[in-house]
């Protein structure tokens, strides 16, 4: 590979590391409000 | 808008650093601190995760303003010095994908905004979202001087969407302090685009100094800041703020108007010799940071 492609990769790779991270954190989150707001309906 | 000199063809995807500085992390900083000071004088307290989520949403949607005000603004952004090293006129990413993450941010902060608070903060979040982008940026920015006096209320909504985050509905006190927000908008801005002119000038865009002059400016920036400095004292004789609040808002308000006036004695046209209106300008900042910041400790020692 050049080392345009080795650069392309790494981003995208960087991209879709960071997406991941974000989605977990979402799903996390989304949990926590769920949680908080059952919490409050009692 | 007009067609773009920006790069079509990226050679490189654009780093995420490249879609973090679409939000202008900076404008945001502001935004989350207003909005979080909008909650915390509230006096229903949200649970943290609730509050924190509610927060994290006022930051996704003015993000996502700004990354939109990017996608429409890229040509402009061309043209001044100050942006013109922005992702999109740098060429380090296609407009497709700033617009698709605008949107979808948008769309996701809303979203989140009403399963974390209520639907009013999510409406308010989507009316400051589509305030910025349409009436500001696309409808008034190019169009006439008074852009930043009418898109300044999309700037004022964090304290409003943070209180109704907080308690479900719209008060007099976070009504003051949207107001607060849209009356020092228009010093504000107009002092960075006194010494920023000649940017505005040759983008072509109507900012104040480029279409009234640096005289009448001055004059405006002065006469906006009475009106600033008496909504920013309100609150104390309305009795929704303590005498803790009055007094620092009321010498904070009094150096603002002071600094005005240094600007409205200033006759210089050229940037190098604007001091007084570069010291307003980082003044106008620290004032709206200190102001919110007080005014929480006050009702936190009212409580």
């Amino acid at each position: 590979m050049s080392v345009h492609e080795d650069e392309v990769v790494k981003r995208q790779r960087d991209r879709a590391r960071l997406t991941a991270w974000l989605l977990g954190g979402f799903v996390i989150l989304l949990f926590l409000v769920t949680i908080a707001k059952i919490g409050l309906q009692k | 808008m007009t067609s773009v000199p920006i790069a079509t063809e990226r050679a490189l995807p654009a780093e995420w650093r490249d879609f973090l500085a679409l939000t202008k992390p900076r404008v945001m900083s502001l935004v989350v601190f207003t909005g979080l000071a909008g909650m915390l004088v509230a006096p229903v307290v949200p649970p943290l995760v609730l509050g924190f989520t509610a927060i994290l949403c006022i930051a996704l949607g003015a993000g996502a303003a700004g990354a939109l005000n990017q996608w429409y603004e890229a040509d402009l952004d061309a043209k001044m010095r100050r942006t013109a090293k922005r992702p999109l006129p740098d060429g380090r990413m296609d407009r497709q994908s700033a617009l698709h993450f605008g949107v979808g941010l948008s769309v996701f902060s809303v979203i989140l905004m009403d399963l974390a608070a209520n639907h009013l903060a999510a409406l308010l979040l989507a009316t400051s979202i589509l305030f910025y982008v349409l009436v500001y940026t696309v409808w008034l920015k190019r169009r006439t001087a008074q852009n930043i006096v009418i898109g300044g209320a999309a700037g004022a909504f964090p304290p409003l969407i943070g209180w109704v985050a907080a308690t479900g509905e719209i008060a007099s006190l976070p009504l003051l302090l949207f107001a607060i927000i849209f009356l020092w908008t228009p010093p504000h801005f107009w002092a960075l685009s006194l010494f920023v002119r000649s940017d505005y000038a040759a983008a072509n865009v109507p900012m104040l100094p480029v279409t009234a002059g640096v005289e009448a400016t001055r004059r405006q920036i002065f006469l906006y800041s009475l009106p600033m400095a008496l909504a920013a004292v309100a609150p104390w004789p309305l009795g929704l703020a303590g005498p803790l609040y009055g007094v620092v808002a009321a010498a904070l308000s009094a150096t603002f108007v002071v600094m005005a006036a240094l600007v409205l004695a200033n006759h210089a046209t050229e940037p190098a010799q604007m001091g007084p209106e570069k010291k307003l300008f980082g003044f106008s900042v620290l004032y709206l940071f200190a102001l919110f910041a007080v005014l929480v400790a006050d009702r936190w020692m009212m409580a």
